[in-house]
């Protein structure tokens, strides 16, 4: 096994909403450039998990975390992190596509605009160099000023992966990505996910195993808010330490 | 229908009866079109469609009427509430749905509704009693002093503040609805789904950018909506616009003249009304209400549609 950097570090990570405990002391390494599959049945707190990593909890009231995540030796659970700076390194993908009421390329531009750059022949140049990334340049590039809604859901899919590559993250957090495509259309974004990881660090959330063991090269598994075994991908499908592990994979429940 | 389907007795008289029920509408608005149209004959015959509409005489005595002053009334009160009522509605739409932390959200909203169940009467004696002179004393001097100054926009600040006037009915007519546009307004932003929300924070949006850039423009159509909604209450408000505007029906040159709306008139002529022609002619700017009314909710409903259409393609 090569040594590899930790892009993320969980340590004793608690997450309570309200006073329900979703997340019972995780600790998680995530490594950088390579692709980390969060698997487990329904309720388990995978997402909880994922959406601890951008701090989209605080949005909502009531949510406490507890424990550490360190991102480039900082704490970012810590309070005077900048959510902001935070979230634009640390994109986000989620179960359904989430175009913007505006244009493609102002889908793209809109988190760079947010970002002060103005300039009209930069924007374009990173707009069509996150489009060509998440492989959606070819097929509108001469329909950019046409509504985002426009587009087929696997290509809505690309173009919210695009929007997020735009601003350049570290770190791509995926909630289920797949879950609202046709199976030619998750085929290019998983196709997509193994292709960015030489670029940035990737977190999938997945329900299904094929996915996890198809394009992941860590997989933690969780069970009622606790990480029963992180380990390989292919130690966790082949011969996995723990039980529960054994039996979920295998389907025995879940 | 399928063919082949047994047809049931009971879903027969159930269809029968919503059919009816909405039957019963339609001939009612039909109805109404025509009995107003029928009695409105005599003055339709005496003064004509464009000359109707553009005279701004009322004079009773010598018979001569007109419904320009009034359409001006209804015209201005409506716009003017309209353009008061817009922005403070939206905003409170914004800070219910974005920005109130939880305990506030119930108690804000239900004030704002109970804000609608006032009768419209009440708000007319509070105009008159509390409002008006509150306008007579500071707010119109002011205003005369200030924006009264400017060129162009000057010229609507002129006259001697009386509190009873256009200024005063119109504030009034946007207390009374933006209730109306809030609630639609709070029900549109809502439809914003969370995780295009959260998206936008993702690319590292404010709250203030994800309103604007988000929220605002996925929910315009239901604003749009929630504002033709109002509208419509606007053009029809009689009763808290009586108290305050006055009656007068010269033709209004500045905010500060007492005027006249055409409902105004409707409630407080049909009892004075003693010649036919005078009352052929209340019947007629009622039906130039109708019509009004008609046309600028239809138009609404068109735009609506096609912008619904167009956004769903």
């Amino acid at each position: 096994m090569e040594v590899q950097d930790k892009e993320l570090e969980v340590r004793g990570l608690n997450f309570y909403y309200g006073s329900v405990h979703a997340l019972k002391n995780i600790n998680l390494p995530v490594y950088r450039h390579s692709v980390t599959a969060l698997i487990g049945p329904s309720g388990c707190g995978k997402t909880t998990l994922l959406r601890c990593f951008n701090r989209m909890h605080d949005l909502y009231p009531g949510n406490r975390y507890e424990g550490e995540i360190i991102f480039e030796g900082k704490n970012i659970l810590s309070p005077d992190i900048d959510l902001i700076d935070l979230r634009s390194r640390i994109g986000m993908v989620f179960q359904k596509p989430t175009p913007f009421p505006m244009s493609i390329f102002d889908n793209i531009a809109y988190g760079l605009k947010l970002r002060g750059i103005k300039r009209r022949t930069e924007l374009s140049e990173r707009v069509e160099r996150a489009l060509r990334h998440a492989a959606l340049w070819d097929e509108v590039k001469d329909k950019l000023n046409e509504p985002a809604y426009s587009l087929s859901g696997g290509q809505q899919q690309r173009l919210v992966i695009a929007r997020a590559l735009a601003v350049e993250p570290e770190v791509l957090l995926f909630d289920e990505p797949t879950s609202a495509l046709d199976p030619i259309s998750t085929a290019k974004i998983e196709e997509l996910a193994v292709e960015l990881k030489r670029e940035v660090t990737i977190i999938i959330v997945t329900h299904n195993m094929q996915q996890a063991a198809r394009i992941s090269d860590w997989t933690g598994f969780l069970m009622l808010g606790e990480l029963i075994e992180f380990d390989r991908t292919d130690k966790i499908f082949t011969s996995p330490s723990q039980k529960l592990t054994e039996d979920y994979i295998t389907g025995r429940f879940g | 229908m399928i063919k082949g389907l047994r047809k049931s007795p009971v879903d027969l008289l159930f269809g029968t009866l919503t059919a009816m029920a909405s039957f019963v509408v339609v001939v009612l608005i039909a109805g109404i079109f025509i009995a107003l149209l029928k009695e409105s004959l005599p003055a339709i015959h005496r003064f004509g469609i464009l000359r109707f509409i553009t005279t701004s005489e009322w004079d009773p005595v010598a018979e001569v009427f007109g419904a320009l002053s009034t359409l001006t009334g209804t015209l201005v009160t409506t716009f003017l509430s309209l353009l008061f009522a817009i922005p403070i509605a939206i905003g409170i739409a914004i800070f219910i749905t974005e920005i109130a932390p939880d305990f506030l959200k119930g108690p804000i909203g239900t004030a704002i509704e109970l804000l609608a169940a006032i009768p419209s009467i009440i708000y007319g004696m509070w105009g008159l009693f509390t409002l008006a002179p509150i306008m007579e004393q500071y707010i119109e001097p002011f205003l005369q002093e200030t924006v009264g100054r400017l060129p162009l926009v000057g010229a609507l600040f002129q006259g001697t503040p009386m509190g009873i006037d256009l200024f005063t009915a119109s504030l009034i007519l946007s207390i009374m609805i933006i209730p109306f546009t809030a609630s639609v307004a709070r029900d549109s932003f809502r439809l914003t789904p969370e995780i295009v929300k959260e998206s936008a924070y993702g690319v590292g949006a404010t709250k203030w950018e994800v309103v604007k850039d988000i929220v605002l423009p996925y929910s315009k159509l239901g604003v749009f909506g929630g504002v033709v909604l109002s509208l419509g209450r606007a053009i029809g408000e009689t009763m808290a616009v009586a108290f305050v505007l006055g009656n007068n029906h010269e033709l209004p040159h500045s905010l500060f003249d007492a005027a006249a709306t055409i409902t105004v008139s409707l409630a407080n002529e049909f009892t004075e009304a003693d010649t036919d022609i005078y009352l052929s002619s209340l019947y007629y700017l009622a039906l130039v209400l109708f019509v009004l009314s008609f046309i600028t909710l239809a138009a609404a409903k068109f735009f609506l549609l096609r912008a619904e259409r167009r956004q769903s393609r």
